[in-house]
């Protein structure tokens, strides 16, 4: 037994160069958000479409919702949009959008170019609500349960894995 | 006194005054209040911009932390202290926003680690020096081409 003493650095070795791997393998630019299941926080915003009517927090309660992230200028955007288009084609939820730091008519423009996945597209000129929501890069997509409360934050353009293996289960579990 | 003696020292006395006058004109200082602004700097210099992770929020240019610090400046005009500035932050971004993290149980390990890796190599070198020292002479002699790690060298008991 005590011969083998001596392999213990080389354990200690492994030990640290597994949890360095594994630090390595992920991507720091993920910040965790201290805002899952915790309440959403609360918002009154013009609508896209029509700036004289508002969407406010306390109209979405009772329903499970999608909060999408997004903004004309975002390049990232339109990679996950075709995703997002045959996404809200399934009726599962209502997406509503949050037009990041835009201007109206290049939103508008954009949405008519790309088509428009969302029920409404709330707009967040100068990012304030962005800010309470946590978001620091577009897009960011947010599950809303009926109660008001954050149920999943992704960072980053969707992924069929994300939208399949996340997002889906989490809805069925949400019994929608 | 000459036409241009006269005239030079009015030219100089002009020039004077307009130097004074000029840094009474801030150039469009972003707060009203310089002491707001420089609290506002102290604190977004210790939180960590979310877009260029490795600078802080005070130097960095991105577009989000030119709005968080619009939003720092905002909380104390309104009379926020410091920590309540620190609490708006982190109840968004969380404590990695933080360049100093707090001690809680999950960052024990963050800030204790070191201490404890330190103490841990300090003992195991205390103790093998130990052992060492207990070692007849013969017992260094022996083999020139023993490893240090050899454990045989040690008497059997």
């Amino acid at each position: 037994m005590k011969r083998l003493w001596f392999l213990i650095p080389l354990f200690a070795f492994f030990a640290l160069a597994a949890i360095l791997a594994v630090g390595l393998k992920r991507d720091p630019r993920e910040v965790p958000s201290p805002l899952i299941d915790k309440p959403a926080p609360r918002f009154v915003l013009p609508r896209l479409d029509d700036p004289s009517k508002t969407i406010s927090l306390d109209d979405l309660r009772g329903k499970v919702w999608m909060l999408n992230v997004w903004a004309s200028w975002c390049v990232a955007c339109r990679e996950e949009h075709p995703l997002l288009l045959a996404f809200a084609k399934k009726r599962l939820v209502p997406v509503y959008g949050l037009d990041y730091k835009d201007d109206r008519a290049d939103a508008q423009a954009w949405l008519a170019r790309f088509g428009n996945p969302y029920e409404a597209s709330l707009v967040d000129a100068d990012g304030r609500v962005g800010i309470d929501f946590g978001v620091y890069g577009v897009p960011e997509t947010f599950v809303i349960d009926a109660s008001g409360v954050i149920r999943l934050k992704h960072i980053g353009p969707l992924t069929p894995e994300v939208l399949s293996k996340k997002i889906e289960p989490l809805l069925k579990k949400l019994d929608v | 006194m000459s036409r241009l003696a006269l005239s030079k020292c009015l030219l100089v006395v002009a020039l004077a005054l307009a130097g004074y006058g000029a840094p009474a004109q801030p150039a469009a200082a972003p707060a009203s209040d310089p002491a707001i602004e420089a609290r506002m700097v102290r604190i977004t210099a210790e939180l960590r911009c979310l877009v260029c992770q490795n600078q802080t929020i005070a130097d960095s240019s991105a577009a989000l932390a030119v709005d968080l610090r619009r939003e720092a400046r905002a909380l104390l005009q309104q009379g926020k202290s410091d920590a309540e500035v620190l609490a708006y932050m982190t109840a968004r971004y969380g404590d990695f926003v933080l360049y100093r993290p707090p001690l809680k149980s999950t960052t024990a390990l963050l800030w204790f680690g070191p201490a404890l890796m330190l103490l841990g190599g300090a003992g195991v070198l205390v103790v093998l020096l130990r052992r060492r020292a207990r070692l007849a002479a013969s017992a260094f002699d022996a083999d020139s081409d023993a490893s240090w790690t050899d454990p045989p060298a040690v008497p059997e008991r």
